[in-house]
């Protein structure tokens, strides 16, 4: 038992980051259907940032909210240089193009910070807390715990806000949006503005965990793509839960099955996932136009 | 006149010329090697470009193929005692089978959930490649031994240079004749609408299983030709890396154009050799000439450049 | 032929010939380094210590009257680029020597380019396939990792431990020095009972951990591993209180994983070269003037604490320099032959003694064995 429950929590550890990138892949994709390859840059600009500040000299929390202002900066500057030049090009194209900021991004971080793996302090520090003969950080705590706050935020401003109204409109059909004199190129801006949000907070809570260097965004953002699709991209709840999942099976894979194929099991099981399900699990059905 | 440089082959002629006069620029061992390396390149885009260019299904883990076929010339000849261009055979039709079995209930998904079956797949067989290393020699990778032809063993660049490009040209052939068959008629209207291709009686399923495997077998190909060229195969071979830059010069080339797998591929092998006098600087000039391209020159550098001038597309 | 054919032919018949370097009359070093990618954490101070050292050297005259020009390339520890950037070196670049291939796959595709070739290749990258079989041409400064798994079993002998596990990395340091440990151990009377696997970029170790504390019978655990994965292991190990004793390898050799590891780093015990605790060695080591030498160097010139992967690359610069100085030449084959005849060459891996059958030069006692105290490296005497 005791076994079971220390691979559940690291697999929820590990899936709330997961999660957290998943999340920011579906803001972005649901405002302008851009699958966003940078997003893991994104996280890793929120952590690395917040430990250059610090060693300059700047007290954490102001270099954390320092950090999640730059990588918003980012991510608008990429929306705006990027993906607004392309508008109306093929999704392929669009890939392509997040895939090379990605590649630029990951270039400018090893010349702006260095090569080195860095840490933060844990937001709350002691020892792991037991829990019927497992350990669990409290900092995986603060993550999960960040997770959901942020799903709730997300919640409450697509429904109770215009602009979030707005963004759903978008999504649903850019035209009639605009057609509404809705400013659709500011919403999937401001899309791409809470998603590197979303990303640098998640790299700012992840880093006492899983430590942070310059070139941290690629995987993520795989595991973080793969996480989002098992969910159903598109849905928020999805993508948490996805997320979740993701790092639960590797967990257990790595527990149970072997270690050295946890990735491979992890990934056979969503296959087979998006076999039976082929629009995720909590993705919505669409009607195809002909 | 006009008729003559609209035939179909017109394509392949120009490419041929650039292949046999490019070596006259060459100096030394190190630009048979950079052109032999575009080529190996060229054929797995050519490849993944009919997948995604012809018939508009996306792949994020091609490069697995490149690796059953590179580790087929390695295996082969080492641990089975199989001569390597009988490996290389074997290697090409093992993709086709895998590329057969995989497809037909992958190729169910579409557009990113295909894209992410697809990523799965091409990760599973690097993790196998690494983690298996009584036969492939792990994480460092195995030597391959050289192809022994006609008697003699092919070594260096030069010689590589003639056969990969040669093989190349073949493969645009060939896949010229795919493209202007029914088959390749019913892989564009499955690219420009499923649903109506299936109206019309098209057999959507059998037709994308098809080009994925043909685009399998392209892919393996070029996989022994890497290994083959470089006497060493490690399991970045198969990586997530590689497939992204398979699709990345796919793109930039131009879906849908053999001529653009070619520039495709000779942009993303050559640039970081032009690059390195940046140092530090060359992931970042290199992400934005990636966004520079596709933002500029959104259909593909050769579809673009042909409508420029008003010709005829590949 | 149609005009797009000609502009595409143009521009790559001028992109491969903008790629030649500049002609020099330099004498030029070549170095494919893994600059970028997973193992920049070991290129990134070999590249530093290579530009440092061979400014210093210029700086001071240059070797047997001429400057050093040193070509240095990123492989991103791709095999394959690897491959193409040696060849430029050999084509291009024409360099005499190379120091240079941090990953050993790098290095086993870049071999039969410098052999066929004839330049003397030193390699920094780890495995001992490397420099078993000989080659005429291919030398190397780390430590093997078969050494480090012997240094390991031997303390542990010591310590009347016999029975491991072991947690290993999956990437090709990692999975070297475990296929090592594993062959090596029968012969040193250790037991290995229990195995593990993680991926570089993983986060969380405990699963692994998990089973390997509810293994019984284990008496220490080993970790083969590089960069930040050892770090999270060891942080790992003591959010499960395990208590056995437990072993890092070399691949960790450097302070910043004291600083990442934070207090559960205390205990943890390593095989490494006397440059981690250059300070603290007894006046009469005589490796002592040139580690500390070294150490504030590069510290100085650079910001960032010293590691041992930097320290390779010195080693492997100076003693072709030192080879070319007897030599009194760069001839190709005669600086080969001076590097195969270096002996008591004192460098920062330890004290070198080459020899036709040793390409590496170094025994079981160029390794210390470090204890990690109170946040940083002590001797274990």
């Amino acid at each position: 038992m005791p076994e079971f429950l220390q691979f559940a929590f690291s697999g929820l550890t590990v899936g709330a980051v997961y999660a957290l990138v998943a999340l920011g892949f579906t803001l972005i994709y649901n405002a302008s259907d851009v699958i966003n390859f940078a997003q893991g840059e994104f996280v890793m600009l929120g952590g690395m940032t917040t430990v250059f500040l610090g060693l300059a000299g700047v007290p954490l929390p102001l270099a954390a909210c320092l950090a999640i202002v730059a990588t918003v900066a980012v991510g608008l500057a990429l929306h705006r240089f990027a993906i607004e030049p392309a508008r109306g090009a093929g999704a392929v194209v669009l890939i392509i193009i997040t895939i090379g900021a990605s590649i630029f991004l990951r270039g400018a971080a090893q010349v702006a910070f260095d090569k080195r793996f860095h840490s933060l302090p844990p937001w709350i520090g002691g020892d792991a807390i037991r829990v019927g003969g497992a350990t669990i950080l409290p900092q995986s705590l603060v993550v999960l715990g960040g997770a959901v706050v942020i799903v709730v935020l997300l919640w409450a401003f697509i429904e109770r806000t215009l602009i979030g109204k707005a963004m759903v409109a978008t999504a649903a059909n850019e035209l009639a949006a605009r057609l509404v004199g809705i400013d659709t190129r500011r919403i999937v801006g401001l899309s791409f503005a809470i998603s590197a949000a979303i990303g640098a907070v998640a790299g700012i809570l992840i880093t006492p965990i899983t430590l942070t260097s310059y070139d941290v965004g690629t995987l993520l953002a795989l595991k973080g793509f793969a996480a989002a699709m098992l969910g159903g991209i598109g849905s928020a709840v999805g993508a948490v839960v996805g997320g979740l999942l993701l790092g639960l099976l590797e967990a257990f894979a790595a527990g149970y099955v072997s270690s050295q194929y946890k990735d491979a099991v992890a990934f056979l099981v969503i296959l087979i996932v998006l076999l039976a399900i082929p629009r995720g699990l909590f993705g919505r059905a669409s009607v195809e136009r002909v | 006149m006009r008729a003559l440089l609209s035939h179909r082959l017109v394509p392949v002629v120009a490419m041929a010329a650039i292949v046999v006069l490019l070596p006259l620029l060459f100096s030394s061992a190190y630009y048979y090697r950079v052109a032999a390396l575009v080529f190996v390149f060229a054929l797995a885009s050519l490849g993944l470009n009919l997948l995604m260019g012809f018939a508009g299904q996306v792949s994020l883990g091609h490069a697995g193929f490149m690796g059953i076929g590179a580790y087929a010339v390695a295996i082969g000849p080492t641990h089975l005692g199989v001569a390597s261009w009988l490996s290389f055979v074997i290697g090409a039709a093992l993709s086709a089978l895998v590329a057969f079995v995989v497809g037909r209930p992958i190729l169910r998904l579409k557009g990113h959930y295909l894209a992410v079956a697809t990523l799965g797949f091409g990760l599973l067989l690097a993790i196998v490649f690494t983690n298996e290393a009584r036969f492939t020699g792990g994480p460092d990778g195995m030597a391959v031994p050289r192809l022994v032809l006609f008697g003699s063993s092919v070594w260096g660049a030069q010689s590589w240079y003639w056969i990969i490009a040669a093989s190349f040209l073949v493969g645009a052939v060939l896949a010229l004749n795919l493209i202007e068959s029914p088959t390749g008629r019913a892989l564009r209207a499955i690219r420009d609408s499923e649903v109506a291709a299936r109206v019309l009686g098209v057999d959507v399923a059998k037709a994308k299983l098809a080009v994925f495997v043909v685009s399998a077998i392209y892919a393996s190909v070029a996989g022994s030709y890497l290994a083959l060229l470089n006497g060493h195969i490690t399991p970045d071979v198969s990586g997530f890396l590689r497939s992204i830059e398979l699709v990345a010069m796919v793109v930039l080339g131009g879906m849908g154009s053999i001529a653009g797998s070619l520039v495709g591929a000779a942009l993303l092998v050559v640039l970081p050799q032009t690059l390195t006098f940046l140092h530090d600087y060359e992931h970042m000039a290199l992400g934005l000439i990636v966004m520079a391209v596709m933002i500029f020159l959104r259909a593909g550098i050769v579809p673009t450049l042909a409508r420029a001038l008003d010709l005829r597309r590949a | 032929m149609p005009a797009y054919a000609k502009t595409v032919a143009a521009a790559i018949a001028l992109c491969i010939a903008g790629a030649t370097g500049q002609a020099s009359a330099q004498v030029k070093v070549g170095a494919v380094l893994s600059i970028t990618g997973p193992a920049s954490f070991l290129g990134d101070p070999e590249k530093k210590t290579l530009e440092i050292y061979v400014d210093d050297i210029n700086a001071k005259g240059g070797v047997n009257g001429q400057k050093l020009q040193l070509v240095a390339y990123d492989d991103g520890a791709d095999a394959n680029a690897a491959r193409t950037f040696a060849t430029r070196l050999v084509e291009e670049d024409k360099v005499v020597a190379m120091v240079g291939g941090t990953t050993t796959g790098a290095t086993l595709a870049m071999i039969p380019l410098f052999e066929e070739a004839q330049i003397p290749f030193i390699s920094l990258a780890g495995a001992i396939q490397i420099i078993e079989p000989v080659r005429k041409w291919v030398f190397k400064t780390p430590h093997t990792d078969k050494m480090a798994c012997e240094k390991i079993f031997a303390d542990l002998k010591q310590r009347n431990l016999t029975t491991v596990a072991l947690i290993s990395g999956t990437d090709a340091f990692g999975k070297s020095m475990r296929d090592q440990c594993v062959a090596v151990a029968p012969k040193a009377g250790i037991t290995v009972a229990h195995e593990e696997a993680y991926g570089p970029r993983d986060s969380d170790m405990t699963p692994q951990l998990t089973n390997i504390k509810g293994k019984t019978g284990v008496q220490a655990v080993i970790n083969p591993g590089f960069g930040q994965g050892p770090a999270i292991v060891t942080r790992n190990y003591r959010q499960l209180d395990i208590t056995l004793p437990f072993y890092q390898s070399h691949g960790v050799a450097s302070k910043q994983f004291i600083d990442l590891a934070g207090p559960a780093a205390d205990g943890v015990r390593l095989p490494a070269a006397a440059l981690l605790v250059a300070e603290k060695l007894p006046d009469s080591d005589p490796q002592k003037p040139v580690v500390v030498a070294y150490t504030r160097t590069y510290q100085q010139k650079t910001g960032q604490p010293v590691s041992t992967f930097g320290g390779h690359a010195y080693d492997g610069l100076m003693i072709f320099v030192e080879a070319a100085k007897r030599a009194g030449s760069f001839d190709k084959a005669k600086v080969r032959d001076e590097i195969e005849k270096t002996k008591n060459f004192i460098g920062t891996g330890g004290v070198v003694n080459m020899s036709p059958t040793d390409r590496l030069g170094l025994d079981l006692s160029a390794f210390r064995m470090l204890e990690i105290k109170g946040g940083d490296w002590t001797l274990v005497q």
